[in-house]
């Protein structure tokens, strides 16, 4: 056969004219857009997603849609303490964890250290503060996979936690509680009584949690095998919390560059194994939350046992001026590394405050995990690294 | 290693690259590194088996008034658990400083956070567009002698 006797279709490779379509079948990518209002973005997240039919070639996440000029606003406070509140508002599901880096940001700079009975409370809370935001993440995720009821049960179980925060400090979901130096509040009298009753009511919820959830058989399919992370990509990326160890890298601030007092606590760190489908999946990352918040209750239990006798507000400074210079402090919450990197002038406000936002990096990641998957596994896939928008655009 | 023995590794290696280094009597001690020989310092942070900084955990771009900019970086190693800080001093008028964005990918977003609020120029980033502001802003809102704007879009913005 002569090359001329070719049609220009198959030279070019394209597809011949379709019967009774009289054209032939267009084959290029098309753009879908999904967000900024799309309910399993979890807030306002535009992604955009390059397509070849189902499957995704590409994601383009857009965000800042909830800008809120976190670093602007703190470096025009009066003083040190008035960022706390803004801190708050950064993981609104963990304030808890998020004004605990600050706190101790700000503390390394002044070179000051605080009662014994602040450092247990304030773990005791961060760890109340990551129940919370997992029973939410898992709650959640299992929405956008299609179970409604664990959302439920979640939320349930999650309100019992905020009325021991509403005891404490009279706030349920933003704080102020932990401050610079010390605590806005000490706890009631009957708090260690209500948290042991919070233990014992919460541990076998988790294993009504697993059989409806974890291991339902629908829930496995969705998410075993998707969203495929590998450890060095992740690393990478500088993934880190549950999305990082669902990957199989055993890393955990509080084993690893500990603060408070975290290392005179026994507890394990659940990294994902590939139990139902590949290391480093959707359902790796699922289950590490569920699993940490088991450890979480082990360490609240340690904590509140040995709670000790103090003030919590015998260390908070008068006036907060520290010395000219930086500090980053990490801290593990419940979606990953939150760092603070604070500049002091040596003038009462803070020269600069940057956020390293857990969310906002394990998002970059996102495109990775998409690539080569279909359509329905992004849902998959954005639930699983479990982002709050409000700490991605700060 | 301790910093002083990262110091001295990268200046046997890059010589005149390493323009300082505070060591002692600070929280966090840093080494200023050369802004266009950056990339390369960062490769070798990486790759050379002694220092393995696998991970960078925040790229900070800074305004440090008086027309100096600066962008810093937090690195971090968890093959070997140590620590460095890397600093690079920067003009206003030429903010120029190599990407790292091939070294480490999470730079990538990094770079285009630091560029949208202070306005550093990375070079060899693929994608330097804004990050958390809107396309057709205009200035670089975290610069100190930044000016709220009257008007977006011909649209007066009230406050």
């Amino acid at each position: 056969m002569q090359a001329t006797d070719l049609r220009a279709e198959e030279v070019v490779g394209r597809p011949a004219t379709v019967p009774g379509l009289g054209r032939p079948l267009r084959s290029e990518e098309m753009v879908v857009n999904m967000g900024p209002q799309h309910p399993s973005t979890h807030g306002v997240l535009r992604l955009e997603l390059v397509m070849d039919g189902e499957i995704v070639v590409d994601v383009i996440p857009h965000i800042g849609y909830l800008h809120r000029c976190f670093e602007k606003h703190a470096e025009q406070m009066a003083n040190y303490q008035q960022v706390i509140p803004y801190a708050d508002r950064l993981d609104y599901v963990a304030a808890m964890s998020n004004e605990l880096g600050y706190v101790i940001a700000v503390e390394k700079l002044l070179k000051i250290q605080v009662p014994e009975r602040v450092e247990y409370i304030r773990v005791i809370m961060a760890e109340f503060s990551r129940i919370v935001s997992h029973l939410i993440a898992i709650g959640t995720y299992g929405m956008d996979i299609g179970a409604w009821t664990p959302f439920l049960y979640c939320m349930r179980d999650r309100e019992h936690v905020l009325d021991i925060f509403e005891r404490t400090c009279g706030a349920r979901l933003l704080y102020n509680y932990m401050w610079v130096g010390g605590l806005s509040h000490d706890v009631t009298p009957d708090f260690q009584e209500k948290v042991r009753a919070f233990c014992t009511y919460f541990r076998p919820n988790i294993k009504e949690l697993n059989d409806l959830l974890s291991y339902n058989k629908i829930f496995i399919e969705r998410t075993a095998n998707v969203g495929v992370l590998p450890a060095e990509v992740a690393i990478n990326y500088a993934v880190s919390g549950p999305t990082l160890r669902g990957s199989g890298v055993k890393w955990d601030l509080r084993k690893n560059d500990p603060y408070s007092v975290y290392p005179l606590l026994d507890f394990e760190i659940p990294v994902g194994r590939g139990e139902k489908g590949t290391a480093g999946d959707c359902w790796d990352r699922y289950m590490v939350r569920v699993r940490e918040m088991e450890q979480s209750v082990n360490i609240i239990e340690q904590a509140v046992e040995r709670l000790p006798a103090g003030d919590v507000r015998a260390a908070v400074p008068k006036r907060i001026r520290p010395e000219a210079g930086d500090v980053y402090v990490r801290t593990e919450t419940p979606k990953g590394e939150l760092g603070y990197y604070v500049v002091s002038d040596g003038t009462a406000s803070p020269f600069r405050v940057k956020v390293k936002s857990p969310c906002f990096v394990n998002l970059s990641a996102l495109p990775a995990m998409c690539r080569g998957a279909m359509i329905a596994d992004v849902v998959a896939a954005l639930g699983s690294i479990d982002i709050v928008l409000g700490e991605v655009d700060r | 290693m301790i910093p002083q023995e990262i110091h001295d590794a990268l200046r046997t290696r890059f010589g005149d690259a390493i323009l300082g280094a505070k060591l002692d009597g600070v929280v966090d001690p840093f080494i200023t590194v050369a802004p266009e020989r950056m990339g390369e310092v960062a490769l070798a942070l990486r790759d050379d088996p002694a220092m393995r900084f696998d991970t960078l955990c925040l790229l900070t771009g800074m305004d440090y008034t008086g027309g100096k900019l600066g962008v810093v970086y937090h690195l971090a190693s968890m093959a070997l658990g140590h620590k460095i800080v890397l600093k690079v001093d920067l003009a206003a008028e030429n903010a120029h400083v190599q990407s790292v964005e091939s070294v480490w990918k999470t730079a990538n977003w990094h770079e285009r956070e630091a560029f949208d609020m202070i306005g550093i120029l990375f070079d060899g980033h693929p994608d330097l567009r804004r990050m958390l502001m809107p396309d057709d802003w205009e200035g670089h809102p975290l610069r100190k002698d930044y000016k709220v704007p009257e008007y977006y879009n011909g649209m007066k913005v009230p406050y």
